[in-house]
């Protein structure tokens, strides 16, 4: 599956909570948590556990039977009865035999088939948090966490959490009934036998647990190593030009061979790890089966044990072998389960900052007038440093605001607070008088559309990216949005039109296709407020032009807000807002602000005509 | 969390119609999984690669079988202590210690040969693992641009990847299924030497379970399919959502998304239900089979046993190697999916390392000393990525050492490849590319690599620190060098800007700089290369104004003493350039300096005139209206 390939591997921060010792009561609590869903399936739960108890009490049975097969070979020699009564005495146990690993086999499939489905289901309902969570959740969140974090979250902790019935409760049943049943079947028919018997329980259980724990932690390093040689491989192929432009092959190979040296030693690590574990799990179970039967055979002789009493005991050490391997797993899923939980939880139980008041009404737009008042502003991540201090302006209907200056002046940031993408934090903004904050987000991105900079395009035809805030659409709509864009002749050039796939893994448009394209899928929302946020940068000044005229027939209708680098984009602004750390420091028209000399002529200055005092300034 | 749980499926409209335009994810097509079950040419490319390990394969393979051979052993053990060293009321002690030496020596071996066997093999197929990695990564090093320009970075890593992960598990499965094969074959061997009846009944049981394994793995193999299928669905439209949320979240697409997801969440369950039930449908049968076969050997065996006719110890034995006889089976039919897999993936991975590496260095390629003049010359240059639609014209033009020449034209003039041609990235079809004097054709590529400096419209910039980026071509370039060059390109101030100056890391691509730092660092980058020759294609996108202006200046540092080619947007760089270079069409229509260009009145002249800060800012159709009517002049 090569879209793991962008899951970045888990971090390898607290995998080891459970035995770290202040993790304990949290670890605790989350496991709490995950079995309290679990048997939110109560019906699928229940049959689980109960065919765990009864598969494995026949499985317990068939030692028995085996052993007491063998004992009625023998009646002959033990001088016992008729040959007819041990043939059927044998059938009857052959029959009692097969009946139980029937049973048994039945019950195991329910067992393990309800088990899953318990986990399938509990993933079904994580995934849904988890999608609308993370679509819920406010810019300032995605802002702070990688990506690739959250798609760990999605998928592996995920995982974890949802294998946790199956592999660690489930199993810990079985193990518990098959351990606890077996030991005392084992020590009520002979003490010194049976402690012989299970004494590579313990040693095998504690190994397993050992390593499995060792594994994990390793596994988790060993990601992370695969994730840097991962990282130089992309980067190299993405970069070839920049390689190949320097002969820099061999630079890169030694980069790559470092990257993979460390991942491949550890990997060998790993297979040290396992290796040695195995090996000594095996040895120790053997040597408690040789140990079984010397004593046993000892016994045999002096007539204190029956050949079938022996053999029943060897055959529950080959039954008991495999689960207690498994303890080690169990264990593992407990650990896995508790760290992927925390991490999954705190996902889920985030507060989402931005959010419908109790009582949001829908917006109403009647006059469409954006007012910004005296409105202040500081990102979450870092409320100390003010990005906007004191704006206040305000746009009717039909008019278009032109907000220029130098980066870092908070012009972009500006144009993200009209949808709420993030709150003010002092004064307010309004549209006809409603304060954005208590309109319902809903209506409130219904009716302010913003052009990014960067527009994420989605994997899909051209048709269903332009129509995305509007996916009822009249195609007669969408090639209408797409011509005042001036994409439609671009698109009409396509072999599949509006049916080619653009995207990730699409047709992949330039910088200038794709703004267009976000240009024509905010015009699909029919907004009051429409914002351009640097969206023309890539689309030659030619092109601007002939979209803005286009818009020009709407412009009536709504307030416009462009923010731009290039003054040419926003010359013709009905007002020009000029900013400069976080405030309004010019504003009025561009003839207006021409004639007053300050930092807008500066700027037009050198960016209409950048003569040579540019060069030798 | 509970409300989250309990969040109803919303369905957009009254109605419950989905909107018809509405996906959430992409779905990908996925290469083929499986392929032939044995491909002798495969097995061979892959041979190669093991080859180096052979001697520790040989001996894993002893070691397997030496374990197999113990775990067959063990039963006889026992059955022999049973029969001849337990007798009730024997005081002889003798056999049954010599049988639990015997078993202490086989546990023995068998410890020694497992634990060789798991090390060399687990330790091999991780070697060869990263070698098969190793030599594609350095093939793709190799490969021409012309086939890397057509190939997905996300397909090639899938292979440097997946289809290198399923190699190894095959070799991993592959000594395994050797062990298994002598495994199956031991335990029908030792039943039937030890009773040919009782083992030929025994075994009848062996072809059902053959039988109902070969119509279950097809059906089986196809629900695990879907469930692959449907898991990366559902996880690539999360993966969407978390790219896209700033998207989704201004286009108020959260509730309509959301019971898009549904969909595939529901899918996905659906269909893991269903491979769960073929995944636990063998348990059953293959207990009862296991049941079947015991109560056979103790019903026919137990009433041999009475009538005296075979021994107990024999009837145990049995009883042990039924435990085991059905697990090599199992491994076996999956060691088949294994196969197909591995098929596969080794054809793709050979088709990577079969592509063919179409420029190489000559055998008696010339080192590009670093007195060469610096000169470049194009003479009669014929070119086109396809052959047949030349991009470059017989074009022909000489850049004098330390001389500035602008290239200048519209779109698709064939300015960019003249770039990549002086690099040797394709070959020309027709007449030749001079630098310093030497067809590009006869000298090394790695030391033409070192008297070019190249600077790429979008500077691409590796993850690492701004130190490491800067000196990226010359490896052995001091601190003291990289802050000089940072300070000539006028990088020097926003780098100490940066939280831990020249040690930040910069992330990937080097996001968390502005495009007009990045070009800065790489411009700086160039610097530091010191090669006689610059070629450099400058940003068309905008960059705010006053980064702008030190770039120009930096510009004008980077140039000095140098052999510069430039494509130039900007018209403050072409008017500064030695000379000009206006191509169209993939001809060469016109050169001089700017004054000359100016008063000969042709295209150039004309594109000035219309007073645009840049040539890319001027509408196609306003350069198509001007070399009209040139021509009609």
């Amino acid at each position: 599956m090569s879209s793991d390939a962008t899951v970045r591997a888990a971090k390898p921060s607290t995998s080891l909570a459970l035995v770290n010792a202040a993790g304990w009561g949290k670890g605790l609590s989350i496991l709490t948590r995950i079995t309290v869903m679990a048997f939110r399936h109560p019906w699928q739960s229940g049959f689980a556990i109960g065919a765990t108890l009864v598969a494995s009490t026949f499985q317990l049975m068939i030692p028995q039977l085996l052993g007491q097969a063998v004992d009625h070979t023998q009646v002959v020699l033990t001088g016992g009865g008729a040959g007819q009564a041990a043939q059927d005495a044998l059938l009857t146990t052959a029959l009692l035999l097969l009946g139980a690993s029937v049973l048994r086999g039945i019950f195991t499939l329910i067992q393990n088939y309800y088990s899953e489905a318990v986990g399938h289901h509990m993933g079904y309902r994580l995934r849904l948090a988890c999608y609308e969570k993370i679509q819920r959740l406010s810019f300032s969140f995605h802002d702070s966490m990688h990506s690739g974090d959250l798609i760990t979250i999605g998928l592996l902790d995920l995982e974890g959490v949802r294998m946790y019935f199956s592999t660690a409760l489930v199993r810990m049943v079985l193990l518990t009934m098959l351990i606890g049943i077996g030991a005392y079947l084992l020590l009520s028919t002979d003490l010194v036998l049976g402690l012989l018997a299970l004494s590579f329980v313990p040693f095998v259980g504690w190994r397993s647990s050992v390593t499995q724990l060792r594994l994990r932690a390793t596994w988790l390093d060993l990601q992370e190593r695969l994730s840097v040689l991962t990282r130089v491989m992309e980067e190299n192929l993405g970069g070839i030009r920049v390689v190949r432009a320097f002969a820099a092959q061999k630079h890169e190979l030694d980069k790559f061979d470092a990257a993979s040296k460390s991942a491949l030693s550890l990997a060998h690590q790993r297979v040290g790890i396992r290796v040695a574990n195995t090996s000594a799990m095996t040895f120790s179970f053997f040597v408690a089966m040789g140990l079984v039967l010397w004593f046993g055979g000892g016994k045999v002789m002096a007539g204190e044990m029956t050949v079938g009493t022996l053999t029943s005991f060897l055959t529950f050490m080959t039954i008991l072998q495999m689960p207690v391997r498994q303890l080690g797993l169990m264990v593992n899923a407990f650990a896995r389960a508790s760290t992927c939980g925390a991490r999954l939880f705190e996902l889920l139980d985030l507060d989402i900052a931005i959010k419908d008041e109790k009582d949001a009404k829908d917006l109403k737009v009647s006059d469409g007038t954006l007012r910004f008042e005296h409105v202040n502003f500081a990102y979450p991540s870092a409320e100390t440093h003010q990005v906007l201090t004191d704006v206040t302006f305000e746009a009717k209907r039909g008019e278009t605001i032109g907000i220029v200056g130098p980066p870092g002046s908070g012009k972009s940031t500006l144009a993200h607070l009209i949808p709420r993408f993030y709150d003010v934090t002092g004064g307010k903004i309004t549209i006809d008088g409603q304060d954005i904050r208590h309109a319902t987000l809903q209506s409130l991105r219904r009716s302010v559309a913003v052009v990014q900079q960067d527009s994420f395009l989605f994997t899909t035809t051209i048709e269903n990216n332009i129509a995305y805030g509007d996916p009822w659409a009249k195609e007669a709509r969408i090639e209408r949005a797409s011509e005042s864009a001036q994409l439609h002749n671009y698109v009409l050039g396509l072999p599949t039109g509006y049916g080619t796939v653009v995207g990730e893994r699409g047709v992949s448009l330039s910088g200038g296709q794709r703004q267009r394209l976000s240009i024509a899928r905010a015009l699909m929302l029919r907004p009051a407020v429409m914002v351009f946020d640097d969206s023309t940068a890539a689309i030659d000044a030619g092109t601007e032009q002939r979209i803005r005229s286009a818009m020009r027939r709407y412009a009536a209708d709504r307030v416009t807000i462009i923010v731009a680098h290039r003054l040419s984009s926003l010359m013709h602004a009905d007002r020009i807002l000029f900013m400069e750390n976080g405030r309004i420091v010019e504003s009025g028209t561009h003839d207006e602000l021409l004639a007053l000399g300050g930092r807008y002529k500066a700027l037009y200055d050198l960016q209409v005509r950048p003569g040579e005092e540019a060069l030798t300034a | 969390m509970a409300e989250e749980l309990e969040t109803e499926r919303a369905d957009v409209r009254e109605d419950g119609r989905r909107p018809p335009r509405a996906v959430v994810g992409s779905h990908r097509i996925e290469e083929e999984i499986f392929g032939k079950v044995f491909d002798g040419n495969i097995i061979k490319r892959i041979w190669a690669f093991v080859r180096p390990y052979r001697v520790k394969i040989y001996w894993a393979v002893v070691a397997v079988l030496t374990f197999t051979a113990m775990q067959l052993l063990v039963p006889l053990i026992i059955r022999y202590a049973i029969d001849h060293g337990m007798q009730p009321g024997s005081v002889d002690h003798g056999v049954l210690t010599w049988s639990i030496i015997a078993f202490l020596a086989a546990i023995l071996i068998n410890f020694g040969a497992s634990y060789v066997q798991e090390t060399l093999v687990g330790n091999v197929a991780e070697d060869v693992l990263f070698d098969i990695r190793k030599a594609m990564f350095a093939h793709l090093q190799r490969v021409s641009l012309s086939w890397m320009d057509k190939t997905e970075v996300g397909r090639l890593m899938s292979r440097l990847q997946g289809d290198v992960n399923s190699m190894q598990e095959f070799l991993e499965t592959s000594v395994l299924s050797v062990g298994d094969i002598a495994l199956l074959f031991g335990i029908v061997f030792v039943m039937l030497y030890l009773d040919l009846k009782l083992g030929l009944l025994t075994l009848s049981a062996l072809p059902v379970l053959f039988v109902v394994r070969i119509f279950w793995l097809p059906r089986a193999r196809k629900s695990f399919m879907a469930a692959h299928e449907t898991n990366s669905v559902a996880n690539g439209a999360l993966a969407e959502a978390i790219h896209g949320v700033r998207a989704v979240q201004s286009m108020d697409r959260e509730r309509v998304n959301f019971t898009l997801y549904d969909d595939k969440a529901r899918a996905n369950l659906k269909t893991h239900l269903t491979a769960a039930k073929y995944a636990q449908v063998m348990v059953p049968i293959v207990d009862s089979l296991t049941g079947l076969a015991m109560a056979l050997v103790i019903v026919v065996g137990g009433a041999r046993v009475l009538d005296q006719e075979l021994d107990v110890g024999v009837m145990i034995a049995f009883l042990f190697y039924i435990q085991r006889f059905f697990d090599p089976i199992r491994s076996l039919t999956l060691q088949y999916s294994v196969m197909q897999r591995a098929m596969a993936s080794g054809q793709r991975l050979t088709d990577v390392l079969d592509v063919p590496v179409d420029i190489k260095d000559a055998p008696d390629a010339k080192v590009l000393s670093s007195d060469m003049d610096g000169s470049v010359e194009f003479r009669d240059v014929v070119f086109g990525y396809n052959p047949k639609h030349p991009v470059l014209k017989h074009v022909s033009f000489k850049v004098n050492p330390g001389e500035t020449v602008a290239l200048v034209g519209p779109t698709g003039s064939g300015k960019s490849s003249c770039m990549s041609l002086i690099h040797r990235f394709y070959e020309v079809q027709g007449g030749q590319v001079l630098v310093g004097g030497h067809d590009v054709r006869d000298l090394t590529q790695d030391s033409l690599g070192r008297q070019i400096a190249m600077v790429l419209q979008e500077p691409f910039l590796f993850t690492g620190t701004v130190f490491e980026n800067i000196r990226y071509h010359k490896t052995d370039a001091t601190r003291e060098q990289v802050i000089e060059a940072a300070k000539a390109v006028g990088a020097h101030d926003f780098i100490m800007r940066l939280p831990d100056g020249y040690e930040s890391i910069l992330g990937q691509r080097g996001g968390n700089l502005s495009l007009g730092q990045r070009q800065l660092i790489s411009f700086a980058r160039a610097l530091v290369a010191d090669a006689k020759i610059l070629v450099l294609d400058e940003a068309t996108a905008n960059i705010d104004s006053y980064t702008e202006m030190l770039i120009q200046k930096a510009l004008v540092k980077l140039l000095e003493g140098r052999t510069g080619l430039v494509i130039a947007h900007r018209l403050a760089t072409i008017r500064e350039a030695d000379r000009i270079i206006v191509l169209q069409n993939g001809e060469l229509v016109e050169s001089g300096n700017h004054h000359e260009l100016m008063e000969n009145g042709k295209l150039y002249s004309r594109l000035y005139n219309l007073n645009y800060a840049s040539f890319d800012d001027i509408p196609d159709d306003i350069v198509s209206e001007k070399e009209a009517e040139i021509s009609t002049t």
